[in-house]
């Protein structure tokens, strides 16, 4: 075990994997010579030769698709989308074309590519800038989306998911770029797609996260200690396909379920997850699934007012004792 | 300024073919059997969509057929060959068996992408025929990927990409165009220029008066040729497929070309005069321009092209029956092909 960033957390994932299989290389703006513009790709032009690793003009849709090619033709891209919000720029090449080839040619292609960097607000970027892809990206079938939470699970599923024979939404977050972690070093450290995560156990309330806003959730049931509230904080970690049955087992041990996102509410990975909760576990519910979200306002630029249109921890820490009915409403 | 120009590859533009080539009879003769039978393979596609034997859109190669056969005998099979909405033709020109581009227009499951592509989607990874792309332009950065892989492996193959004229409107083709004249990939990137994105005349959309000008925004090689005359289109395709092979490198070649039926089979075709279709089909129809060449030079007679003709009609009708009597895929293949197997 090391100390890592999560930014060093990512890029070793790829180094590991580079190292062991020729195939794959990296592409995307800025990933070469400036070192990533977040630095998650440090080091790599320096160690792997500009033959694998390759600055992109700014053509988000055009990278894109020269990675699908890439891709039907057995190479294995790592592609870093600067931020998501550019990435949506690539949506036609990633929706249309990464996601669907294998399906409508019967079969005959595996894509095996990976599309990743920062989705969700940062601080005081204003509204295009901050927003949330994973409602959008979950609901395309043929590609399987991921959003970890510490750097420990980022380099073991993001080394999964360069392995992985379909295309792979790898959503990271800007806000955690820095933050430290315990991370193996075992060469064969992977984590399964699919696989979600008890970040914290406990038995009155489950509380289900993803991404940075997980943080605030341990913050949350931290307080919720204090007042004798074990809450059990459950991170599902690969968002497309869902461990559902993880989720589900803790609620049937809670009987109590909080799902908090940082996205829009609307159709949403946490509207799912709050509909398949209902329906397998109505029997074992003691109170309807409460949800924090994100408001339907755009990500505003102000500080202040960035914060307030949030799940924060009062929210979260409310929303917990409203499934028990302790916010005083009952 | 000009020293700085001066350093640049040049760019050089092919406008027919350099001189008079001695060609096999016996290539003639195939050029001339693909032609026919491609125009026949499209009739029957048209008639059976109208039979209603399958639905969806149809769009159809009639008259554009010179420029299938002519790249077809310009390319090696590992080349690798990408196309648009419009490329029944195209598939089977790279190998994929007719009767399986058949079958596929029925949604059969002998059709070469199981029945779940159809008439835009048709794709062979055996062929290297990496589809039939629906989405205008989706395919030409695609082809830059293909391309990319190409010289990644150090081979010497060459990828084709085919497009219609709108596509050069897409950004998805400058962002493409760009990557592949940065980067020297050796891409083929062919417009089939028949004059109508839909039913917009493309001197309505675009600010140059040639296709071919957009390569000079990329500083990239560049041809316009006569797609009407298969000839033209093979030797102008055989000399450049052999330049990337030599040194690898995009080159944009406008191919001029025009189809007969509407863009899909439910144009009304008001946006263009009879006269102007009529003119193509008596005056620059491939066939019957590669029929004369093939009587002058003493090839075939016309009662020989008229049995290679009544041939192809017969292997169209071939095909048909063929996806006729193919089986319905099983509807639990509707759930198949999603993700591939994790290893």
């Amino acid at each position: 075990m090391a100390e890592l960033t999560f930014r060093q957390a990512l890029g070793q994932a790829m180094a590991e994997e580079m190292e062991k299989d020729p195939d794959i290389f990296l592409m995307g703006e800025e990933v070469a010579k400036y070192d990533g513009a977040y630095k998650v790709t440090k080091g790599l032009l320096e160690r792997f030769g500009p033959r694998r690793v390759w600055d992109s003009p700014i053509s988000e849709n055009g990278f894109a698709g020269l990675a699908v090619g890439a891709a039907m033709a057995g190479l294995k891209p790592v592609v870093e989308m600067m931020t998501w919000n550019f990435g949506i720029q690539a949506f036609d090449q990633i929706v249309n074309h990464a996601a669907k080839l294998r399906y409508m040619s019967g079969g005959q292609f595996a894509m095996n590519m990976v599309f990743r960097g920062p989705n969700g607000n940062a601080h005081m970027l204003a509204a295009q800038h901050s927003q949330f892809y994973e409602p959008m990206i979950t609901n395309v079938p043929g590609m399987l989306v991921v959003s970890p939470s510490t750097p420990a699970d980022g380099k073991g599923l993001l080394k999964a998911a360069i392995r992985e024979n379909n295309p792979v939404i790898f959503l990271e977050s800007e806000m955690m770029y820095a933050m430290k972690g315990e991370v193996p070093d075992e060469a064969d450290y992977v984590i399964p797609l699919g696989q979600g995560d008890i970040k914290r156990p406990g038995e009155h309330v489950t509380l289900i996260a993803w991404s940075k806003v997980l943080h605030r959730v341990l913050q949350a049931a931290a307080e919720l200690e204090k007042e004798g509230i074990s809450a059990e904080v459950v991170d599902p970690r690969t968002l497309q396909p869902l461990d559902e049955e993880l989720i589900f087992a803790s609620v049937r041990k809670t009987h109590r379920a909080v799902v908090v996102e940082e996205s829009w509410g609307f159709a949403s990975v946490g509207a799912q997850i709050s509909d398949r909760i209902q329906r397998e576990c109505f029997d074992d519910l003691d109170a309807p699934v409460s949800r924090v979200c994100a408001d339907f306002v755009h990500i505003p630029y102000n500080e202040a007012q960035e914060e307030a249109v949030f799940p924060d921890v009062e929210k979260i820490v409310q929303a917990a004792k409203g499934v028990l009915y302790m916010d005083g409403t009952r | 300024m000009a020293k700085k120009k001066a350093e640049r590859t040049p760019v050089r533009r092919v406008v027919s073919p350099p001189e008079k080539p001695v060609y096999d009879p016996a290539l003639l003769k195939e050029m001339y059997q693909e032609l026919c039978f491609y125009r026949r393979f499209e009739e029957r596609v048209g008639l059976a969509y109208n039979k209603r034997k399958f639905a969806g859109f149809c769009h159809l190669h009639i008259g554009q057929e010179a420029v299938a056969v002519g790249v077809r005998h310009a390319l090696r099979d590992d080349d690798y060959v990408l196309g648009s909405y419009r490329s029944h033709t195209q598939a089977i020109a790279k190998g994929i068996p007719p009767e399986q581009v058949m079958a596929e227009l029925f949604g059969k499951v002998d059709g070469c992408s199981r029945g779940k592509g159809g008439s835009m989607h048709m794709f062979s990874a055996e062929n290297r025929f990496y589809g039939g792309h629906g989405i205008v332009g989706g395919q030409v950065p695609i082809a830059a990927g293909i391309g990319f892989a190409i010289r990644y492996r150090e081979g010497d193959q060459i990828c084709v990409c085919f497009m219609g004229d709108a596509a050069t409107n897409q950004g998805a083709f400058h962002e493409a165009l760009n990557m592949a004249a940065t980067w020297k990939l050796p891409v083929l990137y062919i417009i089939e220029n028949n004059k109508y994105g839909m039913g917009t005349d493309i001197s309505r959309t675009s600010s140059v008066d040639h296709l071919w000008k957009r390569a000079l925004a990329f500083d990239m090689e560049h041809s316009c040729i006569d797609g009407m005359n298969v000839l033209s289109v093979y030797e102008n395709c055989r000399k450049v497929a052999e330049d990337i092979r030599k040194e690898p490198r995009p080159h944009l070649m406008e191919i001029l070309t025009y189809r007969y039926r509407g863009h899909s089979v439910s144009d009304p075709g008001t946006y263009r005069t009879k006269d102007e279709v009529k003119d193509y089909q008596e005056n620059k129809d491939p066939i019957k321009l590669m029929g004369k060449y093939l009587v002058a030079e003493g090839v075939a007679d016309e009662d020989q092209l008229k049995a290679w003709s009544d041939e192809a009609k017969e292997k169209a009708k071939e095909a048909e029956a063929f996806a006729d009597a193919s089986p319905q895929p099983d509807v639990s293949e509707a759930w198949e092909h999603v993700l591939a197997p994790s290893t």
